[in-house]
Formats: structure tokens, C-alpha cells, sequence
């Protein structure tokens, strides 16, 4: 903990991306999904590539409205569980690796979906926003969208469950 | 009547993500639908468990509301939803295949209201129910 020396920023990517990774590897629906995410510090954007199987209206083509509704709930727990550990993982009192296995994703107690309009048969994107995140409870806004970052296709809140924090011992 | 359960069948089958998490029809009729989706690792959320995704279930039952639309009397042509609220209850039990029972409980001209449950085995215990509000076209009516 000496704040004089700045870790290398090498050493910092790599303790980050390996429990982002750690995060999402143990889930077998977002991988069946495609789901993926890109990180820039602390900001995540879920990242959903196009594949025939999500779609849900074949005449137009359009995405699958359950899809649609899975895509933006998986952007809210892990944004939740991201936001969760960080403070935990940058004081390095977590292990990105070795301490992932414990990692309990929070559990969503309801989930409300906008279709704002018809997902594309292209790539879709998200961005969750926690606006509350208590020892128990968490409120989170997602939103997605395709081409245009301002034309959303769709917007949904959550509350969770959250699991005990990683560092708290049996409390 | 039996034309609409036909074209409404027609319609989930042709639905890639529905074929695409193994969705099959119990029963279809009169603006409610029964479809059930078989258990599968592929389609797990908690991997210490092997409880399936929530998402899995919201599919489920966006499937089967769309259904029950598609197959209300009054004949649409094609819906799409506007919104849907979940509301999770347990874990589904693993192994045990869910199963989605939505009614359209009214309709009006271009607004169909949906409610529908999902159950694992114990059907006395949901696993979750949902809310929605769906788009309704209404086929064009004929010149006589």
C-alpha cells in the first residue's frame, strides 16, 4: 500500500481483466448467448454479436424479445457484481483468479423490460447504471441500443438480491 | 378457431430462438398458450448450483405471452412486445424442465395484456410470473 509508486499499468489491466473474466467464465448462459464485454477503467459495455438463434420475429428479422429482456438483466448483475468487487480487487484483498470460484452473482428479485423498438438483426450494446446499491438490495437502469448510442432499443430496471461481499467474513 | 391455433403454431415454430431453446407447445387455444423448455446446462446462470438463467425463463415466457396473443380470437396478424415486468420467486429446481402458462387477460384494438407463470415440476410453487403488454395487428378487413 505505498500510494508513492504507481503499479505498472500492465500489472493493473491484467489483475482487472482476469476477474472480468473470472466473472463471466463461470456462466454457461452468457457464453451460449455470445455475451461479451468491453472494459475501459472501470466502465463496462456488454457487447451481444448477432447469430440467427436470437431471433424472434422472422419476417421482419427482428431480435427475440426474451433476447432482448436476457441481454440487458445479464448487463445489470454483472455491472452489479463488477461494481461490488472493485474496491475489494483494486486494494488487492481479492485475488482475480484464485478468489473467483467464491464469487456469488447477485439475484434478480424482478426485472422490467421497455421495448423502445425492434432489435436489428446486427450487434446490440449496453450500459447498466447502479442507482442504488445497498448491503441487501440494488437498483440498476440498463440501457441498449445498436447503431446510435442516443437511439435506444430498449431500457429496463431491475432490483437484486446482493449476495454477501467477498471480503466479509461470515457476517 | 383450429386456423388460428394453426397459423399461431406456425408462428413459435418459426421463431429460431424459440427452436433454438428446445420451446415445445403443451397447448394453444383462445388467447392462452402452455409451452414447456426442457432443462439444459447450455442454458445455466449459477454454475455452483445449476440453476438455469433467469433469462432463460423471461424468453420462455416472452414466448409463450406472444403465443397467447397470436392465438386470441379476434385473429392477429403479428405482435411484438412493448414491455414486460418479471418478477423471479425461487430457482427453478435443476433437471427439471419449466414450463410457461400465458393468458391474454384483455385485448383491445392494438394492445394486448398479458399474464403469464412459470413452473418447474411442483407447479404449486412458481418459479417467477410476468406482466406484459403487447402490439396487436389485426388482420384487414375484407371488402365484402
Amino acid at each position: 500500500m505505498n500510494p508513492s509508486r504507481p503499479e505498472p499499468v500492465q500489472v493493473v489491466k491484467h489483475r482487472r481483466d482476469a476477474a472480468l473474466r473470472g466473472l463471466l467464465s463461470g456462466v454457461p448462459y452468457i457464453a451460449y448467448l455470445g455475451i461479451q464485454f468491453d472494459r475501459r477503467g472501470d466502465e463496462l459495455t456488454a457487447i451481444l454479436p448477432f447469430d440467427e438463434k436470437l431471433i424472434g420475429n422472422p419476417a421482419l428479422p427482428a431480435l427475440h424479445g426474451g433476447v432482448t429482456a436476457a441481454f440487458l438483466e445479464v448487463a445489470a448483475i454483472i455491472e452489479l457484481a463488477w461494481g461490488s468487487m472493485w474496491d475489494e480487487m483494486e486494494a488487492g484483498r481479492v485475488d482475480p483468479v484464485a478468489d473467483m470460484g467464491k464469487v456469488r452473482l447477485p439475484k434478480t428479485i424482478d426485472f422490467t423490460v421497455d421495448y423502445l423498438r425492434s432489435g436489428l438483426p446486427r450487434d446490440a450494446y449496453a450500459r447498466a447504471r447502479i442507482n442504488r446499491s445497498g448491503r441487501r438490495y440494488a437498483s440498476v437502469h440498463v440501457e441498449a441500443w445498436q447503431d446510435n448510442r442516443s437511439r435506444l432499443f430498449a431500457q429496463g430496471t431491475g432490483h437484486f438480491l446482493m449476495p454477501p461481499a467477498l471480503g466479509a467474513s461470515g457476517e | 378457431m383450429t386456423d388460428i391455433i394453426r397459423i399461431a403454431r406456425q408462428f413459435i415454430e418459426a421463431i429460431p430462438h424459440a427452436r433454438a431453446l428446445g420451446m415445445a407447445f403443451e397447448s394453444l387455444g383462445d388467447g392462452k398458450a402452455v409451452i414447456s423448455m426442457p432443462y439444459d446446462p447450455r442454458f445455466v446462470g449459477d454454475p455452483a448450483t445449476g440453476v438455469i438463467h433467469g433469462g432463460a425463463v423471461s424468453a420462455l415466457m416472452d414466448t409463450a405471452s406472444g403465443a397467447a396473443v397470436m392465438c386470441h380470437p379476434t385473429g392477429p396478424t403479428s405482435t411484438a412486445t412493448l414491455d414486460l415486468r418479471i418478477d423471479y420467486f425461487r430457482a427453478a429446481t435443476p433437471g427439471q424442465a419449466i414450463t410457461a402458462r400465458a393468458e391474454c387477460y384483455h385485448v383491445t384494438r392494438s394492445v394486448a395484456f398479458v399474464r403469464v407463470t412459470a413452473t418447474d415440476e411442483d407447479a404449486a410453487r412458481p418459479v417467477a410470473a410476468a406482466t406484459g403488454a403487447f402490439t396487436l395487428d389485426r388482420p384487414r378487413k375484407e371488402t365484402a
